[in-house]
Parts: C-alpha cells; structure tokens; sequence
C-alpha cells in the first residue's frame, strides 16, 4: 500500500518507520526539513536509501502534496502537532483526493467525537490518555 | 441579529464594534490573553476568553441561538473549521468566513464554507477596477447561482462602441444590464447606442469572459 503521512513528529515518524518496515510504499511530508532527521532514528541507514520518501511543504497546498504522491495514496494520515490543520487536510484528502483510507490525530476529544460522526476516522490519544488514568485509579481504587 | 465572532484581530474588533453601534448583540471570541484583556476594556460582556475552535466555548458564546458566525482568524484552517462546526454541528444559518490565503479558497469551497471573503482577492479587484488596462472587473461572483456580473470598458477600439445593444453578438448566457455615462447609469434599450467611454455592466454565466472581452475591448488581454 502507498502511505501518505502529513507531519513527520514523534507519531507520525513512527507510524512512517513501521509502515516502511513492514514493506509499505512510505512517503512523509513536513513543513520542516529537519524532521527528515526524526524519520532515521535507530536506522542504520538513510531513510531514502531504506525506500522512504521524504517531502518538504504543508499539507494545505497543492504543489506539496501533488509532489508527496497524494494521486497514488491508498492510505493519508494526518498527524502534525495542529488539531485544526489535521482535521482540514484529512477532509481535503477524502473529499477532493478521494483517497481510500484517511486517519486523523485529533487531540482534542469532543472534536475527536464530533468529526468521528462524520465519518473522519479520528484517532484521540488524549481519551486514550483519560481511559487510561481513569481505569488506573480504578485499579488503585 | 446574534452575531458571534472568532478572532480578536483588527477585522474582528472593529466589525464587533460596527455590528455593536447597528444594535446587534455581539460576542466576540478572543484566544490570545493579552489582546483579549485589552478589547474587554472596551468590549466588556461582548468579549470572551477562549479558543473558538473548541466546543465548549462555542456553546458558552451561544452558538446554538447565533443568527451568523464569523471566523476572522489569522488562520485558515480555524477558520474553516469555526465555520463548519457552526454550520453543520449547531445549524448556524448564516455563516462567513476570512480566507487568509487565497490559495486556500478552494478548499473553503470543497467543504461548503460559503461565502469566503478573502481581502488579497479584495484588493485586487480593486487593483483591476482601478488600473483600467485591466479591461474587465468582476463586480459580484453569484457562486451559488453561477452568475456573475462584470463591468467592461468601452475604448475607441471596441467593437462595441458605436454599435446598438440589439446588433451586439452577445454569447447566450450574457446579458448587458446597465450603462454607465458621464457618471450616470441606465437600463438601455434594445436601440441605445453604445459610446465609447460607456462602462457596460453584464451578467454572465461562468466562463464567457473571454467572448466579452473580444466584444468590448480588444488588446486588453495582452495587456492584462
């Protein structure tokens, strides 16, 4: 499968290195060139050389994503540190690129839960967090 | 009216301002404390705290009973969002939407946040109303009903001038709706005269610019 991700953080670069390594077509895009470095970590080798691929640019414009491969995306995932780009850019891949399969990183949960009734698959690791701490406490309880 | 706004900047607090002088009620929502506190000096109750792409504090502004939401932020994405949570999520009728980025108006567009007012694109319809090499200005795009309506100039080189409306070889979707001469606009008849220096005002269905420009100003596209 092409993966296309948007935003190359600690979620995102991680997600991308699993991905490549479980043999999937892997391209990242990242307004900063930087975050290339976060892609390689605990690689032995570039992460172009290990068959990755790597463009700078925003997930709003077109030139960048066009350049990201986002015609060939079987798969978009939306993960930069921002809520409220995530949530436009994963409705833009759905709507307008009609890619197959979009996830989306939503850190607020009521947000989370609105966009996941309109049919974003919206992942929130802030309500993962809540049940957590919450069953936690139970445990503790 | 009820009108709620998002973002505290100089469109949102002079619009909050206007729409306050008019007798509406205004909430204008401000997410940076600083700037906040400095428009509630002069705002009071009509400002509030917060970010106006969570929900909470949409429903704590009253979203639910807004007769129009505006999303004037600095930033695209909040903006489409604001409007898209007050429109689909609290069936907000009425909704309006700053586009900071032109670029970013076809994207406003694909997620039915209309209409989208984009001051870049403001200015230059300005510019091309006010630079006259320009030929034809779009005066009003009717998106939703796909109309729109433009103004052309008509030089001593038009083939136009000189001619009656009724022996005009107007496209069909385009209508002349007025006349401006001398200053002053009319409706012309099917045997008033075109001159050159008339500004002609049609309305066109999408598309047919190209035919009109041929018709009233030959040359211009070059120069545009």
């Amino acid at each position: 499968m092409f993966i296309l991700i948007v935003g190359a953080g600690r979620v995102g670069s991680s997600v991308a290195r699993s991905a490549l390594a479980a043999g999937h077509t892997v391209s990242v895009l990242d307004e900063d060139p930087l975050s290339h470095e976060r892609l390689e970590v605990g690689m032995d080798r570039t992460w172009e050389e290990a068959g990755g691929r790597f463009t700078v640019g925003h997930g709003m414009e077109v030139d960048a994503l066009t350049e990201a491969g986002i015609h060939e995306a079987d798969v978009f995932i939306a993960s930069t540190d921002g809520d409220n780009t995530n949530l436009t850019i994963s409705q833009i891949a759905q709507k307008h690129y009609e890619v197959e399969k979009v996830i989306v990183r939503v850190m607020d949960p009521a947000r989370a839960a609105w966009y996941r009734e309109q049919g974003l698959h919206t992942i929130c690791p802030t309500q993962h967090a809540i049940e957590m701490f919450t069953s936690a406490l139970g445990a503790i309880g | 009216m009820y009108v709620i706004i998002a973002g505290g900047g100089k469109v949102g607090w002079n619009l909050a301002r206007e729409l306050i002088a008019k007798g509406n009620e205004v909430t204008l929502i401000e997410s940076e404390r600083t700037r906040y506190l400095t428009i509630e000096q002069e705002l009071e109750h009509a400002v509030q705290y917060g970010d106006a792409t969570e929900l909470w504090v949409l429903e704590r502004a009253g979203i639910q009973r807004a007769d129009l939401a505006i999303a004037v932020t600095g930033d695209d994405e909040d903006n489409l969002l604001i409007c898209q949570m007050a429109k689909e999520k609290y069936l907000c009728e009425r909704i309006i939407a700053r586009v900071n980025n032109p670029r970013n108006r076809s994207w406003f567009e694909l997620l039915g946040i209309q209409p989208a007012v984009s001051a870049t694109d403001l200015i230059l319809r300005l510019i091309e109303h006010e630079v006259p090499s320009y030929g034809l200005v779009h005066l009003l795009d009717l998106r939703d009903e796909q109309l729109e309506i433009i103004e052309v100039e008509v030089t001593d080189s038009s083939p136009a001038a000189g001619r009656a409306v009724q022996d005009m070889h107007l496209p069909d979707g385009a209508l002349i709706i007025s006349l401006l001469r001398a200053g002053r606009g009319f409706v012309p008849k099917a045997d008033t005269t075109i001159e050159a220096g008339d500004e002609v005002l049609l309305v066109l269905d999408p598309g047919l610019e190209d035919a009109i420009t041929a018709q009233f100003a030959p040359g211009t596209l070059d120069a545009a």
